[in-house]
């Protein structure tokens, strides 16, 4: 049988933002996938070395809309240690509040985004309907429900009312509700199954050695996650579960994500309603001293590492995103592979991409000529260069 | 006096007016907002709006987000696949003017640099009632305009 190739996107129905997979079909059964990433790439990081350290922490904050909070938080807390303030604990727990009802709000889009793409539009309703709970939350906390500003050098812009805590926390009450309720769908509806079981398989073997973070990582059963592995902020002391799955498909994702969020409201019961006493800052000094710092954050994609240079002027001399979406692309092109044209959104939609988090890869040399970086050709590269240095990588993975 | 087809069209064109959404490199912020504001809690549908995958299906254009380099002929060639008439909705600040990524070196600047836009809701994002705000301006200009052609 012929091989033919159809490209998927950048502008496609089922992909929401701008990438490009070509596939290689064998009839309707996917043989190889090509990932371009570079359709959506801004320079932020260069922009943020022409702002000052304030500056930057609200353009940090605009890599991505549905994460915006892990972004800024890993930032902040670079330029936090590098300047060597302790920040108060109410700030750290209001930090956690507002990172945890931000992991609720983007799994409960992601299930409805999962939802729309195998054709099940009441549950994309449904879903995005319960979101709205989450919204009025971070509205209440933060006065937007998306880019909420919340952090400050130093600690944490606004307090949380007493009245307001326990407004959110009758709110968790309801979603809970709801989420059992999506638990109990998931594990009877046969529609639902049908399409998401044996979808998308990515062994534990291939997510390790691929890399994967985050909940796709966790649904292939390898138990990572950075609140537990190097706990951050207030998340030492607080009880909550990694959940994880063996099924390794697009089922055990969504099985993932909906015992996460369970989890979140856990988390978020712990602290709102028990918070610690005392200023929600400290004052930050006029000037960031040089020095470097390296940041991990469990986003709700997965680990978000960010690293920030000061150098003693007023801007950060360089600052670096890692976004989680990077690390799980490696594994879309292996769980492509094997399966239906049909499923192709599905799994691409099943890591919940984020590609303006993604994409600032596109190498621009002077003279005008651009080029796309592979990561496989940037692996072999830094491979070749620490060989050089005596050091050999190449031997892992 | 119009004629009956022109009445009958003017008459579709604002009872149903099919969006198609376009991401020129947003951070996802206003795309998750016009969704939500295809949800149930504000329900744009009452308007007869609907999301179309497709451009030739599309009367409205809404764009998010600065349009990036890589994105810029891409967005001229779906404007251009949109059958006339058509309308360009920009969300968002970026999408106005570049807004806070204005002068990156990935960044082209607002869409109204790429294709003529009609309307510009400003905010970052901008609110669900923001949008349907404006959603319910341009069916009023669509209205009054008459005879678009």
């Amino acid at each position: 049988m012929p091989k033919i190739s159809v490209p998927l996107g950048p502008q496609h129905p089922a992909l929401k933002e701008p990438g490009n997979f070509t596939l290689l079909l064998e009839g309707e059964e996917i043989v190889d996938a090509v990932l371009r990433l570079g359709y959506n790439p801004r320079g932020i990081e260069k922009a943020a070395e022409s702002r000052n350290f304030i500056q930057a922490m609200y353009l940090i904050e605009r890599v991505c809309g549905i994460c915006s909070h892990a972004h800024a938080t890993c930032y902040v807390t670079n330029v936090e240690n590098i300047a060597g303030l302790e920040i108060p604990k109410r700030a750290q727990a209001i930090r956690v509040a507002v990172g945890e009802l931000e992991r609720i709000h983007s799994h409960l889009l992601w299930l409805g985004v999962a939802a729309h793409e195998i054709g099940f539009d009441t549950l994309f309703m449904y879903s995005w309907r319960d979101r709205e709970h989450v919204m009025d939350a971070l509205e209440t906390l933060s006065g937007n429900r998306v880019h909420y500003s919340m952090n400050a050098i130093g600690g944490v812009r606004r307090d949380i009312a007493p009245e307001d805590e326990k407004n959110i926390l009758q709110k968790l009450d309801l979603l809970e509700e709801r989420t059992n309720y999506y638990i109990k769908l998931a594990t009877a509806e046969p529609t639902l199954h049908a399409r998401t079981k044996g979808v998308g398989l990515l062994p534990k073997e291939e997510a390790v050695k691929r890399d994967a973070c985050g909940p796709l990582a966790r649904a292939s059963g390898v138990a990572r996650d950075v609140r537990r592995d190097d706990p951050y902020l207030l998340y030492r002391q607080l009880d909550f579960k990694v959940i994880t799955s063996d099924a390794c498909d697009v089922f055990g994702r969504l099985y993932v994500r909906v015992f996460e969020i369970l989890e979140s409201i856990k988390i978020l019961r712990q602290v709102l309603g028990h918070l610690p006493e005392g200023p929600i800052a400290v004052k930050a000094p006029p000037k960031i001293p040089a020095g470097e710092w390296v940041t991990r954050y469990e986003a709700p994609r997965g680990e978000d590492i960010h690293y920030v240079k000061a150098d003693g002027g007023p801007n950060p001399a360089r600052v670096k995103v890692r976004a989680p979406t990077l690390a799980n692309f490696e594994s879309v092109d292996y769980m492509l592979k094997g399966d239906q044209l049909a499923d192709a959104p599905l799994i691409i939609a099943a890591i919940d991409p984020c590609f303006s988090c993604t994409d600032r890869a596109t190498i621009v040399r002077g003279g005008g000529n651009s080029s796309i970086e592979m990561l496989k050709d940037l692996r072999l590269r830094a491979i070749e260069y620490y060989k050089k240095k005596g050091i050999d990588f190449g031997k892992i993975g | 006096m119009k004629s009956i087809r022109e009445q009958v069209a003017k008459w579709a064109r604002t009872a149903s007016p099919w969006i198609i959404h376009f991401n020129s490199g947003s951070c996802n912020g206003c795309d998750i907002e016009t969704v939500a504001s295809l949800t149930p809690k504000f329900d744009v549908e009452r308007f007869g709006v609907m999301q179309h995958g497709t451009p030739r299906h599309a009367d409205v254009l809404v764009v998010s987000g600065a349009v990036s380099r890589q994105q810029q002929a891409r967005l001229k060639r779906i404007y251009d696949q949109m059958a006339a008439p058509k309308f360009v909705v920009a969300v968002g600040a970026c999408a106005a003017g570049g807004g806070v990524l204005q002068g990156c070196y990935g960044v082209l600047g607002g869409a109204d640099k790429v294709i003529p836009v009609d309307l510009y809701v400003p905010g970052c994002p901008p609110r669900p009632e923001a949008l349907i705000d404006g959603i319910v301006k341009l069916l009023g200009s669509i209205k009054g305009v008459g005879n678009a052609k």
